[in-house]
C-alpha cells in the first residue's frame, strides 16, 4: 500500500518501520490559549505525535479538536481524541469533517469516563455508539465516502484511526479479543493503558503476536512516569487495571526522599528501551501528565531523539 | 415492574401546604410489590400527614383510598364520587398514576407522592434492581441473556470498556459490570465468535429518544 | 411546665419485657402512671403504622421494649422492629417531631429494676422536650 490513509507524520513515522514516541496534553480548564502554547514548546521535536484529551475523567476543559488546532499551528502533529460519552452520532460525524477539513490527520476513538466522575456529574449521558462502532463509522466515512446513513460525503475525511487498549482489565483473558476486534472494526494504530508489569505485557504481546494483530495495526505501549510512592498506590489500587508490580513500588521507596521523582523517570526509560526491543510493539505513548517539560529528557535518555524527518 | 420510591415526608407536606382536605391513593399493582404505593404505604403517609398537620395545630383530614390500578381508566373512575369532597389528592402510583387522576379530574389539584425510577425485579428481599430501559428492541439474546442498554452504565453493544474493574462497574464498586459478566458467561459457553462480531450502531427510535411512545392493537381497538 | 403531663405509650412483648415486668411487680417497684403500657406478642408484630398512630392521637412519646437481639423467641422480631423504629425516626424528623420521642430498648428477662429505669428515663426526656403537639 502506498498511499496513505491520511498522510499524518504519525502514519508516516510507523509506515516507515520507526519505532514511534508519542506523547500527550490535557487542554486547560480555560481558553487559555497560551497555556496550549507553552506545553506544545516542551514537545517540540521530541515525538511524532501528540494526543489531545477530550474532557478527561468528564472534566470540561477546552474541547480537543480546538486544542488540536492551536498545537497544530505550533507544528505538531495533533491526535485529536474524541469520546462517546458526550456526542451523538452526527454529531460525531459533523466533528469528523471539521477537524478534516482543518487538516487534522490523527483521531482517538475512545468510550470516555462516565459524567459521574467528573464536574457535571449531573449531564445527560449520551452515549449514542461505543467506541468499536466510532472506530466503523470513521474508516467507512474516510473509505467509502460515505456517512453511517450511507448517503454519499462530499470530499470524506482523512483520518489516521486510533483507539485504546487495556490489557489487564477484567476480564483479562478477553482483553486481546477486544482489542482483535477494534483492529478489524478498523483501527490503525492502538495507545494501550500504561503499562508497569512488564512481564505480563510481553506475555499479552505475545499472544498478540500469535495472532498477527501486530502486523494489521501498529501497536504502541502505553508509559506514564511514576512520580511518587503515592502515585504507585494510588495507581496500583485506584485505577481499573492497572497492575503495579511491589517490586517498582520498592524500587521507589528506596530511593530515597526528593529522589522518587529522578528513579521514576529512569524506571520509565528503562520501560521504553525495552519495549523497544519486544516484537510487535511498534512504539511508545508517552503519557507525562502535567509533566510535559520533563518529555525532552525522558526522550533524549530513552533514545528517542531525534525523531526521524519523514 | 416498575420500581418507585418514596418522595420525603417533607417534600409532599411543602407540596399541600395550605389544603386541609387531603385524599392519599394507592395502587395494588407494581407500588405494592415494591412496597411504596400500596394499601399499607397509604395508611403510613396518610397518618404522617395527620401528625403533620397536629404538631403545626392544623386539623388536616386526610381520607385512604387504594385502587387496582391507576394506569386504566376504569378504576380512575371508582374516584368520581368522593374527588369532591378533597382539596388535594396524593398519588402514590408510579408517573402514571397522578397524570391519569388529573386528566380525568382537571380541576383537582393532584399531587405525585413517589418519583419513579426505573423497570426492574427483586433481587433480594427489599433491594431491587433495574433490567430494562425498555429501548423497544430487545437483544438479550445476543448477550447471554443480559441487557447492556439497561445494566451498562455506558449503554455499550460491544464492551467491556477500560472501566471495567474486577467486575464492577467504574461508577461505583455497588454495581456489577455487566459486560464482565455478559463475557465470563458467554466464553464459558463457547460462545467467543459471536462476542468478536461487531455489534452495529443501535437505532434509538423506538427508545424515548423517538419521542413519546404509544402502542395500538388494532385488533382490540374497537 | 409543671402541669405537663406527658402522654406516653410503652409496648412490651410477651417474652423478656414481660419477664423483666413481673420480676418489677415482684419487687415492689413502682411503674410511673404517665406510662400506657401495652403487650405484644412480639416487638416485631409492631408495624411502622402501629408507631405513627399513637402520634396520630396525641402521644407525646412511644417506646419499645422487646429481647436481646441473640434471645428473641421469634428469632428476628426485634431486629425487624428496631430497623422500623430507624424508619420511623426519619419520618418525624421530617415532619418536625424529635426522634428521641420513639425508642426500642432490650431487656434481660432477670432485671425488673431496668424495666422501671427505662420508663422514668423516657419521662425524663419527654418531660425536657416538652410536649410533641
Amino acid at each position: 500500500m502506498t498511499e496513505y490513509k491520511s498522510g499524518s507524520n504519525l502514519e508516516k513515522v510507523l509506515k516507515a518501520g520507526h519505532f514511534a514516541f508519542t506523547g500527550e496534553c490535557g487542554p486547560p480548564r480555560g481558553a487559555n490559549v497560551e497555556l496550549v502554547r507553552k506545553k506544545a514548546q516542551h514537545l517540540k521535536g521530541c515525538v511524532d505525535a501528540v494526543n489531545i484529551t477530550d474532557n478527561q475523567t468528564a472534566v470540561v476543559r477546552m474541547s480537543s479538536w480546538a486544542a488540536s488546532l492551536i498545537l497544530k499551528e505550533e507544528g505538531l502533529d495533533p491526535n485529536f481524541q474524541m469520546v462517546c460519552r458526550d456526542r451523538n452520532r452526527l454529531a460525531m460525524q459533523s466533528d469528523i469533517l471539521g477537524v478534516s477539513a482543518h487538516g487534522i490527520k490523527n483521531m482517538l476513538c475512545l468510550s470516555g469516563d462516565h459524567q459521574r466522575f467528573g464536574d457535571h456529574p449531573e449531564a445527560k449521558n449520551v452515549y449514542d455508539i461505543d467506541s468499536i462502532q466510532l472506530i466503523s463509522m470513521v474508516k467507512k466515512m474516510r473509505d467509502e465516502g460515505r456517512f453511517l446513513n450511507n448517503e454519499e460525503i462530499d470530499t470524506p475525511p482523512r483520518l489516521f484511526i486510533g483507539a485504546a487498549s487495556n490489557p489487564f482489565a477484567e476480564p483479562v483473558e478477553f482483553r486481546v479479543y477486544r482489542l482483535a476486534k477494534k483492529i478489524a472494526a478498523g483501527a490503525d494504530f492502538i495507545q494501550t493503558q500504561c503499562i508497569y508489569n512488564m512481564e505480563r505485557f510481553r506475555e499479552f504481546m505475545k499472544r498478540v503476536v500469535d495472532m498477527g494483530l501486530h502486523e494489521k495495526c501498529y501497536i504502541l505501549a502505553g508509559i506514564t512516569p511514576l512520580k511518587s510512592v503515592g502515585m504507585a498506590r494510588y495507581m496500583a489500587t485506584q485505577v481499573p487495571g492497572m497492575d503495579v508490580p511491589q517490586e517498582l513500588i520498592k524500587r521507589l521507596r528506596g530511593a530515597g526522599k526528593g529522589k522518587v521523582a529522578e528513579e521514576g523517570i529512569k524506571i520509565a526509560v528503562e520501560q521504553i528501551q525495552e519495549l523497544k526491543e519486544m516484537e510487535g510493539v511498534a512504539g511508545v505513548h508517552l503519557m507525562a501528565i502535567e509533566w510535559e517539560h520533563r518529555v525532552p529528557e525522558i526522550a533524549e535518555r530513552a533514545g528517542m531523539l531525534p525523531r526521524p524527518e519523514v | 415492574m416498575i420500581v418507585a420510591e418514596a418522595k420525603p415526608i417533607k417534600e409532599i407536606l411543602e407540596m399541600i401546604d395550605g389544603l386541609n382536605r387531603i385524599l392519599v391513593v394507592g395502587c395494588k399493582g407494581c407500588v405494592t410489590v415494591c412496597n411504596v404505593g400500596g394499601a399499607k404505604e397509604v395508611a403510613i403517609l396518610a397518618s404522617a400527614i395527620r401528625i403533620a398537620g397536629k404538631r403545626h395545630h392544623k386539623e388536616i383530614e386526610v381520607g385512604e383510598m387504594t385502587l387496582e390500578r391507576q394506569c386504566d381508566p376504569e378504576y380512575i373512575e371508582e374516584l368520581k364520587d368522593v374527588i369532591g369532597d378533597y382539596e388535594g389528592i396524593i398519588s402514590i402510583a408510579c408517573g402514571v398514576g397522578p397524570q391519569f387522576i388529573s386528566e380525568r379530574y382537571p380541576e383537582v389539584k393532584v399531587f405525585p407522592g413517589v418519583n419513579t425510577r426505573f423497570i426492574g425485579g427483586a433481587v433480594e428481599h427489599g433491594i431491587w434492581a433495574e433490567r430494562c430501559a425498555g429501548c423497544g428492541q430487545c437483544v438479550i439474546h445476543y448477550f447471554g441473556g443480559m441487557c447492556p442498554i439497561a445494566r451498562c452504565s455506558k449503554s455499550l453493544m460491544n464492551g467491556p470498556c477500560g472501566g471495567s474493574n474486577k467486575g464492577k462497574c467504574e461508577i461505583s464498586p455497588e454495581v456489577d459490570c455487566i459486560w464482565d459478566k455478559i463475557v465470563r458467561k458467554m466464553m464459558a459457553q463457547g460462545r467467543l465468535d459471536e462476542l468478536l462480531e461487531i455489534k452495529p450502531p443501535k437505532s434509538w427510535l423506538t427508545a424515548r429518544d423517538g419521542g413519546p411512545r404509544k402502542m395500538v392493537r388494532e385488533e382490540l381497538v374497537k | 411546665m409543671q402541669d405537663f403531663k406527658p402522654k406516653i405509650i410503652g409496648f412490651y412483648c410477651s417474652n423478656c419485657a414481660s419477664s423483666a415486668a413481673n420480676i418489677a411487680s415482684k419487687m415492689k417497684l413502682e411503674m410511673p402512671t404517665d406510662i400506657k403500657l401495652i403487650n405484644i406478642p412480639c416487638t416485631g408484630r409492631l408495624e411502622v403504622l402501629h408507631l405513627l398512630k399513637p402520634f396520630e392521637q396525641g402521644a407525646d412519646a412511644v417506646y419499645i421494649m422487646g429481647c436481646q437481639e441473640d434471645s428473641c423467641q421469634y428469632m428476628s422480631g426485634i431486629l425487624k422492629l428496631k430497623k422500623r423504629v430507624e424508619h420511623v425516626k426519619k419520618i418525624l424528623e421530617q415532619i418536625g417531631i424529635e426522634p428521641q420521642r420513639i425508642e426500642v430498648f432490650s431487656l434481660y428477662a432477670g432485671k425488673g429494676q431496668d424495666f422501671i429505669n427505662i420508663a422514668n428515663g423516657i419521662i425524663n426526656t419527654v418531660k425536657e422536650l416538652g410536649p410533641a403537639f
